[in-house]
Parts: structure tokens; sequence; C-alpha cells
């Protein structure tokens, strides 16, 4: 039987959309060249966060899918930790009160508390630190094992796509016809017509130090770099425990296409923004370094909706450094607008026919 | 010309002199205190007046003409005293005499070369069986260091794997004075017999086997230890596809565990390869520029042909035609390595030693139930944690791929071996 809708891409946003989809009782087929979880969405850090956004639709987005996440991630080492952000020069005091302040007005849950408490919170910080937020939403999952959570009792099947038309996909394996198709490939998805573009990310891991860290704590500048569209190496500090004990340590920025050479640069500045936040960091062995390209629009939103050029076309990527957090809004969303719901936020902020997207 | 060579075994010392006897700048280095890599480690005495030998000190990347070292042997603070001061060593200089790699400092250095010679030798690879991560199991490579510190072992000892190796590490046993209970070969020895071609050009490996007569009475083949129970230890007789047809229970208190070798390959994650090891044309050349790769990081064929190796790696990278004598030594050991590779294939039925509990990976004791029905490698780790611990995967990945029908992503790491945070962030800066 034909299915009404091919998703391409099985990464946690393609599954996200599956399972609203088929919660909506349409037939999906899941298609990708890799199977489930095999792109980005195994190559980052699987954090929920409302804390790095400014107020905006991205914000209202990020609000929406931290109350659907714990439903769905159920299995997938959901943790409700919180975040920390820390400010580590003086200069950076004013910006980020200013940014927490204008963040609760839009109905982030987020504290500012005294040094004295991020420490008390944190053991292992740096004392030097002079401003901290604390933000109770922000949570962490395990990204592989939510999409394949997302997937269960949708079929994937393995095969690469090379044209879409919104009513057929032309595969490796033969076309599949479809009532419609939806374009979740990730930082690929501009080979379907969309402006999206790779942006390079490393994260390193350590062995474990169970305990030793209790959020996902950062340095306040990371808010800078996430919506800077600069091609040169930006890094902040992002430091928190997984469930296993090993402490994720990133994340660099970086457009060098699809280039996946590690450079000792990057490494560097990783590691210094770590052990300045948490200097008992500097004996711990790194085991390894992974990255990915997260998948990024030029006006840093996501693009969720209809192909106006070919209906039967939706799109559904541009995630960026956030995919994980949005993903089941976006997969809601999508669905709702495919059946004509009401839509859970406004969605023309993400609509395909903005002049950065359409190319 | 400066040439780097990582690694102190036969194909790295080979590699080394051949390429400082051509004329070349050589710096050889290597993790262990002294030359000589698994098999001559502390008899091969090492010298040359052209080569520098870095010791305790490990190669964990290769970026573009600079391979990335640290030393091993200094105590931390230390290491991050010298690296706070901006130290920037003296590795950057054309040329370092004996004096002064003594004084070498500690912490990140940076080497740069024209070209780089990888021969990283290779690890044993141990498969699981209930008990295996019990006490009392040790991996044979283990076995035999144990041997060379001369400590002696009052024990009742069981080999088990597969492949020639099994014998020299069951005499080593016997001599450090324990109770060789048995040496079980899975293989069987009937599949030698095609190889007639291998075995005729490598007849001086027949007369090796003369060097272990003192443990062949010992051997059984076609037999595994299939389970470890304290110190009752199930022994089967095996069919061609390792699958227990019978079994019968010994005693012993350490169990030694070798089926065949995995190649250290993490210094170049992206090099074409061929199964587990790296590709290499006729020079020993990897699909990397200037780089060049050789002994068991290419294949498994004993210590003369990764010399011969060596050999040519060396002259090859210096310029030079390689010498007729290793060509033809390289063409010999190939025959005898895929020979070795074809007769002491792992064979899927070790699959059905283990039950649903059996620890597949042991630092994130992940059991053969916990494996999930993922389709790529980094899917399973990171869906049920195998080969994410301390180790990296490199006891347990390929095993845990074979297990589950995953292809194995031939031990792609980026960093070949963990380094402290302190150490990345006191790199020193890249001059562009
Ligand atoms: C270092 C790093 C850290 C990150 N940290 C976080 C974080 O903490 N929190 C967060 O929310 N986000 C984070 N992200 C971002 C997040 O990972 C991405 O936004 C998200 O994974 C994007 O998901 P996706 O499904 O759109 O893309 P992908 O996961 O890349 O999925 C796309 C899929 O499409 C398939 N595909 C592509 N082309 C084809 C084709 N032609 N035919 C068939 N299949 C195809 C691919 O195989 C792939 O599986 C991070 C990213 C990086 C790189
Ligand atoms: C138990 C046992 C018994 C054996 N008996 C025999 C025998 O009787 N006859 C025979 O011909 N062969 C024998 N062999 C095989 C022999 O050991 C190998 O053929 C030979 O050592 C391979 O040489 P190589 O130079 O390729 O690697 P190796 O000898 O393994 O040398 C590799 C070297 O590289 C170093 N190294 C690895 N990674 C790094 C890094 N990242 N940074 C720095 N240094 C690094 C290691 O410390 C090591 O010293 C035996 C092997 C074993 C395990």
């Amino acid at each position: 039987m034909q299915p009404d809708v091919v998703v391409m891409g099985a990464g946690i946003i393609g599954a996200a959309c599956a399972q609203a989809l088929k919660a909506r009782g349409l037939g999906v087929l899941v298609v990708d060249r890799h199977g489930p979880a095999s792109g980005t969405s195994a190559a980052g850090e699987g954090n929920v966060l409302v804390s790095d956004k400014e107020p905006g639709p991205e914000l209202g987005l990020a609000l929406a899918s931290r109350d659907l996440w714990p439903e769905l991630a159920e299995d997938a080492e959901w943790e409700e930790k919180g975040g920390l952000v820390v400010a580590t020069t003086s200069g950076a005091v004013v910006p980020l009160q200013a940014f927490a302040a204008a963040q609760r007005a839009a109905g982030v849950d987020a504290c500012e508390i005294t040094a004295a408490d991020a420490l008390a919170r944190e053991p292992h910080l740096n004392p030097e630190i002079t401003a901290a937020v604390h933000y109770l939403q922000d949570a962490q999952l395990n990204p592989v094992k939510a999409t394949r959570t997302l997937l269960r009792g949708i079929e994937v099947r393995r095969t690469e796509v090379s044209k879409t038309d919104g009513r057929s996909v032309m595969t490796a394996d033969g076309v599949i016809s479809c009532g419609a198709v939806v374009n979740a490939t990730g930082p690929w998805a501009g080979n379907f017509g969309v402006n999206v573009l790779p942006r390079r990310g490393v994260v390193l891991v350590t062995t474990p130090i169970p305990g030793t860290i209790r959020h996902k704590v950062y340095d306040a500048d990371y808010v800078g770099a996430v919506a800077s569209g600069d091609a040169d190496l930006q890094t902040s500090g992002v430091v928190e425990s997984t469930q296993a004990g090993t402490v994720l340590i990133g994340s660099s920025r970086q457009r060098k296409g699809f280039d996946d050479t590690i450079e000792t640069k990057v490494l560097k500045a990783l590691a210094r923004k770590a052990i300045a936040m948490f200097p008992m960091l500097s004996d711990v062995p790194v085991m390894r370094a992974y990255g990915g390209f997260r998948p990024y629009a030029p006006d840093h939103l996501p693009i969720i909706g209809e192909d106006p050029r070919t209906p039967g076309l939706w799109h559904a990527t541009g995630h960026e450094g956030a995919g994980v957090g949005l993903a089941p809004a976006t997969g809601r969303l999508l669905a709702q607008l495919f059946t004509g719901e009401d839509p859970l936020v406004d969605p023309r902020p993400f609509r395909v026919d903005r002049p950065e997207v359409m190319v | 010309m400066r040439i780097v060579v990582v690694g102190a075994g036969p194909a790295g010392m080979a590699a080394a002199r051949t390429a400082a006897d051509a004329g070349a700048s050589v710096v050889m280095v290597d993790s262990e205190p002294e030359a000589g890599g698994q098999y001559l480690r502390g008899r091969a005495r090492f010298g040359h007046a052209g080569v520098t030998h870095l010791k305790n000190t490990e190669a964990w990347l290769v970026e573009g003409d600079v391979l990335h070292v640290r030393r091993t042997d200094l105590p931390r603070d230390e290491t991050s005293r010298l690296a706070d001061s901006g130290w920037d060593g003296a590795l950057d200089r054309e040329r370092l005499s004996q004096d002064e790699t003594s004084r070498l400092a500690p912490g990140p250095r940076r080497l740069r070369f024209d070209a780089l010679i990888i021969a990283t030798g290779a690890y044993d690879r141990p498969l699981p069986f209930p008990g295996w991560d019990g006490p009392g199991v040790i991996t044979a490579g283990a076995a035999q260091a144990l041997a060379k510190q001369g400590v002696t072992l009052a024990e009742r000892v069981v080999v088990t794997g597969t492949g020639p190796f099994l014998l020299p590490v069951a005499t080593a046993l016997q001599d450090l004075g324990a109770t060789l209970v048995g040496v079980y070969e899975a293989s069987s020895p009937t599949r030698w017999l095609r190889e007639a071609r291998a075995i005729t050009a490598n007849r001086h490996k027949i007369g090796e086997l003369a060097r272990y007569r003192k443990v062949l009475p010992r051997l059984e083949t076609r037999s595994a230890v299939i389970a470890k129970h304290g110190d009752r230890v199930t022994v089967a007789k095996l069919d061609g596809q390792w699958r227990p047809v019978s079994h019968r229970t010994v005693q012993a208190d350490l169990v030694c565990i070798g089926y065949g070798f995995l190649p250290r390959t993490d210094l170049l994650p992206d090099a074409r390869r061929t199964g587990d090891f790296y590709d290499v044309d006729e020079r020993q050349r990897t699909s990397v520029e200037n780089v060049y790769a050789a002994g068991e990081v290419t294949g498994i064929g004993g210590a003369d042909l990764a010399e011969a190796e060596g050999v040519i790696a060396g002259a090859a990278a210096a310029g030079q035609d390689p010498p007729a004598k290793a060509v033809e030594a390289v063409r010999r050991g190939r025959l005898f390595a895929q020979a070795l590779a074809r007769a002491h294939a792992v064979q899927p039925g070790w699959q059905t030693w283990l039950d649903p509990d059996t620890t597949v990976c042991r630092c994130e004791k992940v059991r053969l139930e916990d494996l999930t029905d993922a389709v790529s490698m980094r899917e399973l780790k990171l869906s049920s944690r195998v080969a994410m611990g301390r180790c990296q995967g490199r006891i347990c990945g390929r095993n845990a791929a074979d297990l589950t029908g995953v292809p194995f992503d031939g031990q792609r790491r980026v960093i070949a071996v963990p380094i402290p945070l302190g150490e990345l962030a006191a790199l020193p800066e890249e001059k562009s």
C-alpha cells in the first residue's frame, strides 16, 4: 500500500514528524540512507534548552517543545537537570542579567543566583565567576535513544533519495509514490530546494567522573555565538555530564562545508573554556572527540511548512544547534499544518517562502 | 628530509634505520620505555646515530604535516608547570641530539614531518564467554607482558584462542612455573592443508614450531574455553563453524585468550582500509599523502614480515627504491599472512557461547541482551553504550559488531590515546 507521507531522513526531526503524522492516523514511511539517527542527531549533545534562546519565535517553539518532550522521551535518559549559565568576566554580568530578564518576560524560568549559590549547586565551579543564572526548564536526553523511541512502530527503509516531486521519491531502490513528502534531511536538506548549510561542531568526551558535574553549565558568551554567522571558529564553554558519568565539553561552531577533520586549535579552545569554568577538569582525560554538522538557514530560524513551488513537498529542517530541543514541537506543528488543525505556535516565522530560504 | 616513525617494534625500528641510512633525519616515537614492540621488547637494544628515539611518548593525532605527541612518564604537576610557562620544547628544531632527547619536556608537543611512517602494531582480540569478565582471565598479550616482567605463576593455566601465537604464550607461561593444563586452538589444522603455496614460501616458519615442542603435547585443536566459573573451566570440542559439539570441565586458575589481532589504526581515521587493516601500495604508502604504514597495521604475518615492510617504508619515505631483498621477503610474508588469516579466521559459532547476560563490553558492563537492533556502529554505541568506555571499543567493538551484524567501523577514533584536558588547553599555538 502506498504511504500517505514519505519522510526523508530518520534524524530526530524526521522521527518527530513521522511520530506526529502517525498519531493523526496517517500512513508514514521513513527513508534514510544510513538508518535511524545516523546523521547530526547522533553527533550532538542532547540538550533540550530554553536558556540559550532570546525572546522570539524560536523561543516559543522551544517552550512548546519542552512541554512535549517528557512524555515522548521515556527510555531516552530524560533528565530535568536544569541549566546554569555563568559569567566569567565582569563585563559579562550586565548583558547576562538583561538577557535573563527579557527571557523571564517571555515565560522562561530564569533565576539570578549569587556566585555562592552557584558554587553550592556546582561545587567544582571556578569560584571566580561573576554572575550566574539558573534555568529550571533546561533538560537533557540521549538523542539516539529519543529518535529510536519516536520511531517505534514506524517503518524505516534504508535507501537514499535522489529526487522528489512532492508526490513520489526516487530512491536507489526505485520510485515510491505517496501523498506527500517531508524533507527532514538535516544538513543535506539543501539537496531538495531550500537554502540549508552545514555548520561544523565538535564535542570532547572525558572518561567517566560520575557525580562531579550536575547541571548543564555554560559560559555566558554562548549566546553571542549562537546568533552569529561568522565563518571563523567560535567556541563557547558548555560542560555537562551524561548518565554514564562522562563529561561532554562543547562546543565549537565553524562554517567549513562538510569537512570533518579534527583541528587541534578547536580542541585547545574547547579545553581552555571548560577549564576556565571547572579547573578540576584539567587532569581529566579526554577519551574521544566527535562532531557533526548543524543544519542552518542563513536567518537562523527553522524551516517548517509546505514548499509553495512544489505542492506536496514539505520541509522540516534548519534547526541548527537546537534540533533536539525543537523536535517534538516541529513534528506537531508540521502535522497540524498538514491536517489543517490549529497550530500550537504561530507558523509564519518558519514558513518556506522566506527570501533567505528559497533559492 | 624529516621523517617521523610511530612505533618502535620490528616494523618501526627497521623503517627508522633504513630511512636514517638513506640520509633522512629521523625521529622514532614509542609509548613504551623500551624499543622492540610486542615481540622484541627489552631484547632489541635499538641504537642508531641518525635516529632520535623518543621513549614514553605517545602519538595521539595526525594533523596535516604535524604529528601530535605527549610524554607519558612525567608527573602531571610538572607537565602543567612546564606547559604554563609556555615552554615550547625542542622538537620543532630540524635535528635533535640524543642528549636533547633525554631533556625533552613533558606534555604535548608537535613533530613536523615530511613523511610519516605508522608502525603501531596490533593488539589481541579476545572473544567473550560466560565468566570472561571475572577474575583469572587475561589476554594472551597481557600474559606475554607478565612473562617479560618475570613474575612467577604457581597456577594452573589454560590458553585458548586461535593462531600460532598461542604457542609462544603457552611456552612463556610454562617457563614462569605455571602448570599448563591445555592449549586450545579453535581452528582445525587441516585448514592449513589448503595453504601449500604459503607454506612452501615460508618453510622457516615450520622450523619455528620446534621451539615450542614443550607445549605441543598440551595442544588440542578444534577446542575452546566457552565458560569459566571459579576454577571450573568448560572446554568444548567445536565444529567447523566453532559451534560446541561436546564439552567437559577442567580445573584452572588462569585463562589466557587470544583470537588473533586487531590493528591499531586510530592515528589515520580516514585512511583507506581493507577489512581492519590499512591499504598500502608496493611502497607501503597509505591513501593519505606522505603517510606510510608498515607492520601489523597492514596485516598479521609475524615479526619478519613487519620488519621487511619497515625497510620498504623507510626507503620509500626517504625517496629511495626499496631493496630487492625486502621486496621478496614481503612477497613471501604476505602469502603467509593471507594463509594465516584464512586458516585462523574467527568463525561465527563463537556467538553461541554467550548467554543473554554474558558481558560483551567490560568497561560499560553491557550484556548480550543489552545490544540493540541498531544498523550502524554509532547507533549501536549510543543506544547500548557498548564500546563507549575507557577502552573505547578496542576490546569489544569488533565483537559487538559481529554479534549484531552492524558493519564494523574499523576503529575510527580521532584521538588515538586519552589525553588530559589540561594538555589540550596547553597545546602550542599554531603557526599559520
Ligand atoms: C556538536 C553538536 C552539538 C549539538 N548539540 C545540541 C544540543 O545539545 N541540543 C540540541 O537541541 N541540538 C544540538 N545540536 C543540533 C542537533 O543535533 C541538530 O539540530 C539535529 O540533530 C538535526 O536533526 P535532523 O533530523 O534535522 O538532521 P539529521 O540528524 O542529520 O538527520 C538527517 C537524516 O537525513 C538522512 N539523509 C540525508 N540525505 C538523505 C537522502 N538523500 N536520502 C535519504 N536520507 C538522507 C541522513 O542520513 C540523516 O540521518 C548539536 C549539533 C552538533 C553538531
Ligand atoms: C604473544 C605474542 C607472541 C609472538 N610471538 C612471535 C614469534 O614467535 N615470532 C614472530 O615472528 N612473531 C611473533 N609475534 C608477533 C610479533 O609480535 C609481531 O609480528 C610484531 O611485533 C609486529 O611488529 P610491529 O612493528 O608491526 O608492531 P609491534 O611490535 O606491536 O610494535 C608497535 C609499537 O608501536 C607502539 N605504539 C602503538 N601505538 C602507539 C602510539 N599511538 N604512540 C606511540 N607508540 C605507539 C607500541 O608501544 C609498540 O611498541 C608474537 C606476538 C604476540 C602478541
